[in-house]
């Protein structure tokens, strides 16, 4: 090769970005082995190559089972000329990579411009063009249907399951504990008992009351939670094991343009969804939501292969895969608008308008879909909401800004002592044993759990409870104020003092919310589905209830201090201790999350009203504010930078003043760019380069002489036109010249016939100039979706940046470690 | 193909249940329940009875009324009534369903773990896939190609094909379980 001008001295350059070089990681050969798996499925019998563990698309470019003859393609005649049809296979991804958002989408307008071209032909083809244009809104509502009825199993499922630790129902074993009471009069303070219930002591001893009885529940409670967990724990391992920890981080990383074959995939699904349940009813302090946005996002996958417009287009798939998250928090809260904000602001990476409309409508079709199963029997989606729609004052501001405050902090600490354990876990001998890990977890948590009501029931009931505003009707430990019944009226009942089950309550609760604190560290992450929505919202509310019933006992018993007399007077009701527990949810949601706008909307909707839109906001802002000063990653940017995936963050910015040359690859100690030339290496040099080396894409040059930029060319698509041409055309040997341009230069005829691969070039790759800065190349990236971009001086290639140069130039630049940048 | 059909039946089957849910009024399934709070000297009580949404009041529900006549309004502006309806086909079904799926699956388990093996060993050399288990490694890309085209071919009824289909799987599961499990490369 020869060097000139400046560049001389850049001999040895290197394309280490692409090559997979984590030290202790043999990442090249797990590279090659995926490249071979998808290989053994191209060349082999099934042809499927899009979704390793899906059908097989039932095209005529399918050979079936049988040998891939080609018989079915375009006949011999024309297998010189590839630029009619492509050959399957190129234009795929490989596993691990990212995808080139830029051809997706020239792809899928190229394909609507000739459904377009051609519907104006025949009748047709004119239903064909309106069938295509219509297939998105069917897919949207078959997502809805299958989301919301998926859902709507989970619910009735699990609390069923959360019910059978403590005890059976004899009229029908199906029915939870409060089913099982439904038809029964039950006595008013006693209003959980009922003969048709019968808790495990009772079945085995014949009573329920007594020490021994206490034993045999307890006892029975740990070996139930302990069996479902196990159950869990083993179901994943054995057969999906994409399905354990929330699904969120992965499902972002997927939005933004990696490929994690098999993670959206029919058996993720089905274990997911068993799983989920098992794992919540076992009484861990983990939540569904999170995973019921992974299992919508596998339902939207699974269904986009009934349609061949999403099925063979990437970005128009991760439109589908964000509509689906948007269905997926909507089933899980019954917050449609919710959803497809919290789709739009934590999990996708490209939305345009169109995907908002049908986010919407795919979130509406699944909340109806639940509510028409009622798996709670009150035609309600969610297990805590409110109802009532007190007024507040101006003044409880202060307390709201202090519940944010605990709320940033408390999601600072999560976040940090999370990580820090999942570092260990990945990193030690601790994660050699996750089966035990979940088992002596799950022990723990039911050991601690069993004595404390308040941790006993299951964590959506609890936040029921301390979401709920005291009534006459009320009967619960929590409601126990003395109460004067002489002056009543109806429920409106005013500030009173706390009587001595109030005192109970809260020792027990509080209690519940240091155990909550650090049982959620260990849990979340393990190897069982597990979500952390419910877990925040529940710490939030304990702290909130308890600050609440703090202030109106203060305001009750120091009524004529400043502050309260102002507004609150005797035998009024100023103080509800519902609504800090609400707003303390919502804070430290979202000090874990960093969610602002989908936070205050999914509660809100919770509550049906706008009236406490202010003292959520307030929260949500001062606790997101909190921490943020203390740690900028939220909890699921923080499990990203942890797994090292290749996610460029959307909403920061880059403020250094390197340029693109000081990040371009070959640096002046590496090997030279691999390059290909246009029409002078034969088919065996090429191979040689493919093998020798395992970057995903080589640049091709006019000459290695002039290296002026033709175009780009990925080692994926190079592999399978070779091996396809060596089998089906004539005359291809291993001294054929390869050819990437229209005319080829003429050959003496002695020597093998021509290999063009004009159709596998990219002929616009995007370039920049070395002197670029580099806040307009991330800029770039990131607005463009690349992958890759090739670095020209004075109309000479020089170089390549990729999405891992970037990444880990972003990370050197915010003193990070770079080397944890592990996918391409 | 039949892959497709059995998706599309779980489908339609789910698409069902959420009709069932809609549909479905036992009626036994629906109740008034009235709950009143203590009075006077009465304690509180919770009534519950089978009546239509237009009867669901204090007056129709309680009873016997415990208080004479004139304290009965007094009484009843106090309790709360609310009329609910449930249906308890949809979640006799959905249980049964959700058992016999975690049912088949942990036969699955069972069989796959323990049977299979000591099927494998009597029945040897049913399937050479089974030798390619182990060693994906280091192969080249083109070579791999060769062989598993030069094997494609023999391969032609349904039974090596669901053979075919389940090997791979067990492949992919293989895979995803070293990466989650052992190098803790994803999902940690």
């Amino acid at each position: 090769m020869v060097s000139h001008g400046r560049w001389g001295h850049w001999q040895s350059w290197g394309l280490e970005a692409l090559a997979m070089d984590q030290k202790g990681f043999r990442r090249g050969s797990f590279q090659s082995a995926t490249s071979d798996e998808d290989m053994l499925e191209i060349a082999g019998a099934s042809m499927d190559f899009s979704m390793a563990d899906d059908d097989p698309p039932l095209d005529r470019e399918m050979g079936g089972f049988s040998s891939y003859n080609g018989g079915g393609m375009n006949g011999t005649s024309t297998m010189m000329d590839f630029l009619e049809e492509p050959l399957p296979g190129v234009g795929t991804y490989e596993d691990f990579n990212t995808i080139d958002w830029v051809r997706e989408k020239s792809r899928d307008r190229d394909r609507h411009r000739e459904i377009t071209n051609r519907s104006k032909e025949s009748t047709w083809a004119l239903l064909h063009s309106v069938s295509d244009a219509f297939s998105g809104w069917l897919l949207m509502l078959l997502i809805g249907l299958l989301a919301g009825s998926l859902a709507g199993l989970i619910d009735i499922s699990a609390h069923w399951m959360t019910d059978l630790k403590e005890g059976v129902c004899l009229a029908g074993f199906w029915f939870n504990h409060e089913h099982c009471c439904w038809k029964s009069n039950t006595t008013f303070t006693d209003r959980d008992k009922c003969p048709e219930w019968k808790s495990w002591s009772q079945l085995i001893l014949g009573h329920g009351e007594g020490a021994f009885a206490y034993i045999l529940n307890y006892l029975m409670y740990v070996i139930w939670a302990l069996m479902f967990s196990l159950l869990a724990v083993l179901l994943v391992k054995g057969f999906a094991p994409y399905a354990c920890g929330s699904g969120i981080p992965e499902i972002k990383t997927i939005l933004s343009g990696f490929i994690i074959r098999g993670y959206l995939g029919k058996w993720t699904l089905v274990i997911k969804t068993i799983t989920l349940v098992l794992a919540v009813s076992s009484g861990l302090s983990l939540g569904k939501e999170g995973p019921l946005v992974h299992v919508a996002c596998c339902c939207g996958n699974i269904l986009c292969h009934l349609f061949t417009k999403y099925r063979k287009n990437e970005a128009k798939r991760r439109e589908v895969l964000s509509a689906a998250a948007a269905a997926g928090v909507s089933v899980a809260f019954g917050a449609p608008i919710g959803g497809v904000l919290f789709s739009l602001e934590e999990v996708s990476y490209y939305f345009p308008l169109k995907t908002l409309w049908r986010s919407f409508f795919a979130a509406l079709v699944a909340a109806f879909t639940l509510r028409s199963i009622n798996p709670f029997g009150n035609s309600r989606l969610v297990l805590f909401y409110v109802e009532f729609h007190m007024p507040w004052h101006l003044l409880e501001l202060v307390p709201f800004i202090l519940l944010g405050i605990f709320g940033g902090l408390w999601g600072a600490f999560f976040i940090r002592s999370n990580i820090a354990w999942c570092r260990r876990r990945k990193t030690t001998r601790l994660g050699k044993y996750p089966v035990l890990e979940v088992i002596v977890v799950t022990a723990i948590t039911a050991i601690l759990a069993f004595p404390n009501e308040y941790t006993r029931m299951s964590t959506s009931e609890l936040i029921s409870e301390l979401f709920n505003d005291c009534g006459i009707l009320d009967s619960s430990k929590l409601c126990e104020y003395v109460n004067d019944f002489n002056s009543t009226k109806g429920d409106d009942l005013p500030d009173r003092a706390a009587g001595p089950g109030v005192y109970t309550a809260m020792w027990q609760l509080a209690l519940a919310l240091i155990m909550k604190v650090f049982i959620t560290i260990f849990t979340f992450g393990m190897k069982v589905p597990s979500g952390l929505f419910i877990p925040s919202m529940a710490v939030g509310a304990i702290a909130g209830r308890l600050l609440g019933v703090a202030v109106e006992q203060l305001a009750f018993y120091h009524h004529d201090w400043a502050i309260f007399s102002g507004w609150c007077s005797p035998g009024a009701d100023c103080i509800t201790p519902g609504l800090y527990a609400m707003v303390g949810a919502a804070a430290c949601l979202g000090g874990v999350t960093r969610m602002t706008v989908s936070l205050v909307v999914i509660m809100f909707e919770l509550t049906g009203g706008l009236e406490y839109i202010v003292p959520l906001m307030a929260a949500a802002m001062t606790s997101k504010w909190v921490a943020d000063a203390i740690g900028r990653e939220g909890i699921y940017d923080a499990h990203i930078r942890l797994n090292g995936y290749p996610f460029l963050e959307a909403k920061e910015e880059f403020s250094h003043k390197t340029r693109a040359m000081d990040v371009m690859r070959p640096r002046k100690s590496d090997p030279p760019l691999t390059v290909i030339t246009q029409d002078t290496m034969t088919v065996e040099d090429v191979e040689t380069i493919v093998t020798s080396t395992t970057y995903s894409g080589y640049p091709v040059v006019v000459s290695r002489a002039s290296q002026r930029l033709v175009g780009f060319v990925l080692r994926r698509d190079l592999i399978i036109s070779i091996e396809n041409a060596r089998k089906k055309q004539d005359g291809i040997v291993s001294t054929s010249i390869i050819c990437f341009t229209d005319y080829c230069p003429p050959l003496p005829p002695s020597s093998p016939s021509v290999l063009k691969l004009r159709s596998i070039l990219d002929l616009s790759p995007f370039t920049v100039t070395d002197e670029t800065p580099m806040e307009i190349v991330v800029d770039i990236f990131r607005k463009l979706g690349l992958r890759q971009c090739l670095v020209t001086h004075n109309g000479k290639l020089l170089g390549i940046i990729t999405k891992k140069d970037v990444l880990k130039h972003i990370a050197q630049m915010a003193n990070q470690d770079p080397d944890s940048i592990l996918f391409n | 193909m039949a892959a497709r059909g059995a998706r599309l039946c779980s489908l339609l089957l789910l698409a069902a249940l959420a009709g069932l849910g809609a549909e479905a009024k036992n009626s036994e399934d629906v109740r008034c329940k009235c709950i009143c709070p203590p009075y006077k000297d009465h304690s509180g009580h919770i009534y519950n009875k089978n009546v239509s949404q237009k009867d669901c009041d204090c007056l129709h529900v309680v009873e016997p009324m415990p208080v004479p006549g004139p304290d009965v309004e007094a009484y009843c502006l106090r309790c709360e009534c609310k009329y609910e309806e449930r249906s308890s086909v949809t979640i006799k079904v959905t249980i049964i369903i959700y058992l016999s799926i975690l049912g088949l699956l942990l036969l699955y388990m069972v069989y796959l773990t323990l049977v299979e093996p000591i099927l494998k060993r009597r029945l040897l050399g049913h399937s050479q896939l089974i030798q390619s288990d182990e060693d994906i490694g280091d192969q080249q890309p083109f070579a791999n190609a060769h062989d598993v085209l030069a094997r494609s071919r023999s391969r032609a009824n349904v039974l090596n094909k669901v053979e075919y289909a389940q090997q791979r799987w067990k492949l992919q599961v293989q895979e995803q379980r070293k990466s989650v499990f052992d190098r803790h490369v994803v999902l940690s």
